[in-house]
């Protein structure tokens, strides 16, 4: 942690649909990747070394530079005992650290309780999208979540907006037994009315930076987080997500500009930050609920298992962490799908620790294996 | 109070099997009887239909808003919102072919199938084109399958997560090979690419042995579905959307092989109507609405943005002419996360408290907010003649109460309600008797409106 920045953040990026592993970090010296993927292959010359064996895809170009400079971490074969192929399943696990479990939190949800325990800041932990995903939500805990920063504000349209907001507030007064829903209900609505006036006074209203970030979704949602960041809110945990990953078809030409979107916007989204000095401690952790299918469909991948990971930021001691999982048949969960050689809960718990100095073991549900990723201040 | 005259029971049972009622169409079911009104709902035919050739004429009006319109017209609701409960579950997107007019078709084919049968509509959504190429099933051949229609056929649409093992998915992909669609005639603009029809390639099938949930056989698609819908977990998940989308919000369907339901009577009722009349759904409803399980479940859901924004509609009376520009409404429902005719992922929409977050709370009263602002309105006008028909001024308790009536059976816990007395309490009794004093009345009704549909409450069915 550098003293003289802000407290440590933490920006996750769910890649949503399940990315393909097997071609975002490719074994490009290994035969088997080539037979096993006739049509899906990627041409040795098309892609980018980052030793003799494991490569990047060509879409991923600005990730490599961000590997070159030594600040991008990939964890390789992340993933977890008993895989499920359904999104569904998958991504609640990798969201709760457990499977369906009725009264299980999101990991990220008590860490914002660990960092706000009395409420005191509904901008503690920020979503970024039309829903709430599982990995934010904790009883009693108020997430703020937005689909676009300039729209967020309630009563905007109408002329008395300050008194109706306190109608609203009003109304919107603590209820006794009405059941759980009014509960949320009624703690979204405050919440909104609080996390917006917030934002309102503090986010300047146009954005200025000479970073051009493109136009792509995932590029306009990290310049919303790079503008709630800088105007130092107390936000600590921001959660964005990209679609589109479950390449079941087309997958050539679709998961190379996926790659391609998500890499510049991270990078532009650092760039942004560096200007004005804001990028040291913030730690962004790239997921997807699973990977895929060792052998293609012949335009696609269907579901499959172990999946990679990244890490970005000026804390992270950048390279390939952990161990590669097996090709050979003999190998393979079922004889199709890659076995995971690293357990997500302990990056999880890498990241709480050596970076936000917190205790892992309650928020993941156990004592896991850690990498050293991040580098010691 | 009686049956026949609780408005209370007859608004419940409108805003669930369609959109809402108005106060005289309410009193007008009420005279009827509610076994009677049931009836007509899962016997659509008993009413008469739109005007078909009103709608087409509107020709640059998009097909959302013209769902919209419907939805807030029809005399036949249930059919739409039998149309929106197959467009829920059976989530389907055009992201990725760009084909979006065979959406509109999936649509018409869910309305056309409403009071069908669950096996008529899972063999239709197989052969449909937009299912197809959202789940790539036109690229799922036998010397190369592609599993996404197969596994999510049984995780999505009929048996729910767990209910079968992979081999049943690979079988039942399998038995999808060559399930296909007519190549597309590209076009371009005004009209787009030409709709496409179904085309079973026999060359592209794997007509070979095939062990599915526990039956051996040379399956092809329908044995699948034939199959499915004989199964008991196929009963009780189809029973349980059903007890979600008509009766009480169930949490997560990610959640439900580890969460009971909340109400196991009512799911075996249902699921046991399902296993009796092999999937009918006609009599599915007519047992569901009847129950008295479905008649106490008084405000258990949260309203979906299309159930909110054609709530509003229906308060307003500006959707009763079909015009360019009600596409705007569909707008209002996507930015509050149900983008009709258009699913962003497979997993579809979420329910109950999954509508409700910080950015999607600020889009639903915001939208409600500003709607009911214009006091010229039809629907808001004819709100403020009743209103003054009550007599010649209001106290503040008969203008908050005949607001909540007029405005929908509204119901309201004791912060709302104090909110909304402190208001009406904060001006002179409501009057109509001179010009200025009506102006200034309007302006308080609308602003009384405001208020309601900003209300926690206002956010349930």
């Amino acid at each position: 942690m550098n003293g003289t920045a802000g407290p440590p953040t933490l920006l996750v990026i769910q890649l949503t649909g399940g990315n393909d592993f097997l071609n975002t970090v490719i074994p490009q010296a290994n035969s088997l990747y080539y037979d096993y993927r006739p049509s899906l292959s990627v041409d040795q010359d098309r892609v980018l070394p980052l030793n003799n064996e494991i490569a990047l895809h060509p879409g991923a170009d600005a990730f490599k530079k961000l590997y070159d400079q030594g600040k991008l971490a990939i964890i390789l074969g992340v993933g977890y005992p008993n895989p499920s192929r359904s999104h569904f399943l998958s991504m609640l696990k990798w969201h709760t650290c457990e499977p369906s479990k009725p009264t299980k939190e999101g990991w990220l949800g008590r860490v914002i309780r660990e960092f706000d325990p009395n409420h005191e800041n509904v901008l503690t932990g920020v979503n970024f999208g039309a829903g709430l995903p599982q990995a934010v939500v904790s009883r009693g805990v108020p997430v703020t979540s937005l689909a676009n920063l300039d729209n967020y504000g309630l009563m905007h349209g109408i002329s008395d907006q300050e008194k109706a907001l306190q109608q609203f507030k009003q109304m919107y007064g603590p209820t006794m037994g009405a059941g759980p829903v009014m509960e949320y209900l009624t703690e979204t609505g405050l919440g909104l009315v609080a996390g917006a006036e917030e934002l309102k006074l503090k986010v300047p209203d146009s954005y200025e930076s000479d970073v051009d970030y493109g136009s792509s979704e995932i590029a306009n949602v990290l310049r919303d987080v790079a503008r709630i960041h800088l105007a130092k809110v107390g936000t600590r945990v921001f959660y964005v997500n990209q679609s589109g990953y479950d390449t079941h078809a087309g997958q050539m030409s679709a998961h190379g500009l996926l790659l391609r979107d998500l890499s510049h916007a991270v990078t532009n989204f650092y760039q942004d930050l560096e200007k004005q000095n804001e990028a040291d401690n913030i730690l962004t952790l790239v997921f997807s609920e699973f990977g895929r299918r060792v052998k293609d469909n012949g335009s696609g991948t269907d579901h499959g298992a172990a999946g990679v990971a990244f890490l970005i930021g000026n804390s992270v001691l950048g390279g390939l962490y952990g161990e590669y999982p097996s090709l050979k048949r003999g190998a393979l969960l079922n004889g199709e799908d890659l076995d995971h050689t690293y357990d997500f809960r302990g990056l999880y718990a890498t990241v709480l620790e050596q970076e936000m100095g917190l205790d892992a073991n309650n928020i993941v549900g156990g004592t896991f294996e850690q990498i050293p990723v991040i580098r010691r201040q | 109070m009686s049956e026949e005259n609780d408005l209370a029971l007859y608004a419940h049972l409108m805003r669930r099997a369609g959109f809402g009622a108005s106060r005289s169409e309410l009193k007008n079911f009420a005279s009827q009887g509610y076994e009677a009104v049931v009836n007509d709902l899962v016997n659509p035919e008993n009413l008469p239909d739109v005007d078909e050739d009103l709608i087409n004429r509107f020709h640059r009006v998009s097909f959302e808003g013209k769902w919209l319109y419907r939805m807030v017209n029809t005399r036949r609701p249930l059919v739409e919102k039998m149309a929106l409960f197959w467009h829920h579950l059976l989530a389907t997107g055009s992201s990725k072919s760009n084909h979006h007019c065979t959406a509109f078709d999936q649509i018409l084919m869910f309305r056309d199938l409403a009071m069908g049968n669950v096996r008529d509509v899972l063999t239709a959504v197989s052969k449909d084109p937009a299912m197809i190429f959202w789940l790539d099933n036109q690229e799922n051949l036998e010397e190369e399958p592609n599993e996404n229609y197969g596994r999510e056929l049984m995780e999505l649409f009929s048996m729910g997560a767990e209910n079968y093992t992979e081999d049943d998915v690979k079988a039942a992909t399998r038995a999808f090979t060559g399930w296909s669609v007519v190549s597309i005639i590209p076009g371009s603009t005004p009209y787009g690419k030409y709709p496409t029809t179904f085309n079973y390639v026999s060359s592209h099938h794997d007509d070979g042995a095939k062990t599915y949930l526990g039956e051996d056989g040379r399956f092809n698609g329908e044995d699948i579905i034939d199959i499915i819908v004989r199964q008991p977990a196929t009963a009780r998940f189809i029973a349980r959307q059903l007890y979600t989308f008509f009766v009480a919000d169930e949490p997560a369907v990610a959640t439900w092989n580890e969460i009971p339901p909340r109400d196991a009577d009512a799911i075996d009722t249902i699921a046991a109507t399902y296993i009796k009349t092999e999937g009918d759904m006609k009599t599915i409803l007519q047992v569901l609405f009847n129950s008295d399980f479905f008649k106490e479940a008084r405000f258990t859901r949260v309203k979906s943005p299309t159930e909110l924004v054609t709530g509003v509609l229906k308060l307003t009376g500006s959707a009763r002419t079909l015009r360019p520009g009600i596409g705007q409404y569909a707008q209002a429902a996507s930015v509050m996360g149900q983008n009709l005719t258009r699913h962003l992922t497979v997993e579809g929409w979420p329910t109950g408290q999954g509508w409700i977050n910080g950015g999607t709370l600020n889009e639903r009263v915001n939208f409600a907010v500003d709607e009911v602002t214009d006091v010229n309105q039809e629907g808001i006008q004819e709100l403020i003649g009743d209103l003054s028909s009550l007599g010649a001024s209001l106290t503040p308790e008969n203008f908050v109460n005949g607001c909540l009536d007029l405005a929908g059976q509204v119901e309201v816990g004791d912060e709302t309600r104090e909110g909304l007395l402190r208001y009406a309490e904060s001006g002179n009794a409501l009057s109509f008797d001179t010009t200025s004093d009506r102006e200034e009345s309007e302006a308080r009704v609308s602003k009384m409106l405001q208020l309601i549909v900003s209300a926690r409450e206002y956010q349930f069915n």
